[in-house]
């Protein structure tokens, strides 16, 4: 699968670890719905480490489109938030 | 349903969004070239507007230890002066000044970094409209519409994707931007306003201005002094003819006074010539 780290680039990602990285999503999940600041900075953090880590940077020029998209670091609880509420008129141009 | 697929799907809503919109699809393709190339310069913009907010940083930290090194002279200056109140008020600003200083260095850093990854956003995204550019116009020229439709759908999710990606991006850089340069104007009104005193030296500021007052004020009482030495030195013969050219000196006062008063009437006289 490929994973989009957002203002960051995309991962080509096995998918042996699909199940690892599902299972880190869930946690960030339950963080972001209980707005649980500090669950979300950990769930986040671990989540990136791992698509850095088991992930394979896609060229520049690669055009094929992510299966999953992750915030980066920089992002806010909030901002998340604000994005996953976007009904795709507002916050994500393009 | 999972945060990163949800994402996914919120960048991927627009992309489809313009594909089944557009009878031929293949007209999609040139539409967006142009708005990738609009995104291309909107990033670059971005780029150039973050490094001007940091430069204009710079400058201000500049400044800012300028003033705390001058702060910093004045407590020295006063206390060799035996004035410690003074001292402490040359101090306790040279604390503000440094808050500020350190709270500039770490919105230095931070515009540093949306910098870096702006350029990187910028790089990327270049790189993309090129590969699209590529694709694009192979597509035109080798399917007709109806085969083209496949083919054109992931080359345009793909450099979508990215661009909802780096105009989020320009988004927040801007976002930064424009708190620090609301910042940034608070801090120069204060270096104007001499509360930070301004560092360009145009105004003294009252430390300055009672650092200097007191010199003077040494410096006549130094005079006096010198002078009376002088004159308990037995050299009073000295001073009463030093005093006769000082009468004379009025003299010269008088007829300044009535020099004066010529320009006065002058333009009386322009009045009457007119």
């Amino acid at each position: 699968m490929i994973v989009r780290i957002l203002s960051e680039g995309q991962y080509a990602v096995d998918d042996a670890h699909a199940a690892l990285l599902n299972g880190l999503d869930s946690g960030l999940e339950r963080a972001v719905e209980a707005g649980d600041e500090a669950g979300f900075r950990s769930a986040l953090a671990e989540m990136l480490a791992q698509v850095r880590t088991v992930g394979e940077r896609l060229p520049d020029d690669s055009l094929e489109p992510s299966d999953a998209v992750v915030p980066d670091e920089a992002s806010s609880l909030e901002e998340v938030r604000a994005m996953l509420a976007d009904n795709s008129e507002g916050l994500i141009p393009g | 349903m999972s945060v990163m697929k949800r994402l996914k799907l919120i960048f991927s809503a627009k992309a489809n969004k313009a594909l089944d919109r557009a009878e031929d699809p293949r007209e999609t393709l040139d539409y967006s070239y142009t708005k990738q190339l609009e995104m291309l310069q909107k990033v670059r913009r971005g780029v150039a507007d973050v490094a001007t907010s940091r430069k204009r940083l710079e400058l201000q930290v500049q400044q800012l230890q300028q003033q705390s090194d001058k702060l910093e002279g004045q407590s020295r200056q006063a206390l060799a002066a035996g004035r410690e109140d003074l001292a402490r008020e040359a101090l306790t600003r040279r604390s503000a000044v440094q808050q500020q200083q350190t709270d500039l260095a770490a919105q230095h850093a931070a515009l540093q970094a949306e910098e870096e990854k702006l350029t990187l956003a910028s790089q990327r995204l270049q790189a993309k409209v090129d590969a699209f550019r590529t694709r694009k116009e192979t597509i035109k020229a080798t399917y007709t519409a109806a085969e083209a439709q496949a083919k054109i759908g992931e080359a345009f999710s793909g450099i979508s994707e990215e661009m909802g990606d780096v105009g989020l991006a320009v988004q927040r850089a801007e976002d930064k931007t424009q708190a620090m340069q609301a910042r940034a104007g608070a801090i120069d009104e204060l270096l104007a306003s001499g509360a930070l005193d301004d560092v360009s030296g145009s105004a003294k500021d009252d430390i300055t201005a009672e650092l200097e007052r007191m010199s003077s004020q040494g410096d006549v009482e130094l005079e006096l002094a010198r002078l009376k030495g002088e004159l308990g030195a037995g050299k009073a013969p000295e001073a009463i003819e030093a005093s006769a050219p000082s009468a004379a000196a009025s003299t010269p006062a008088g007829t300044e006074t009535s020099a004066a008063a010529e320009p006065a009437a002058a333009p009386a006289s322009e009045g009457e010539q007119k």
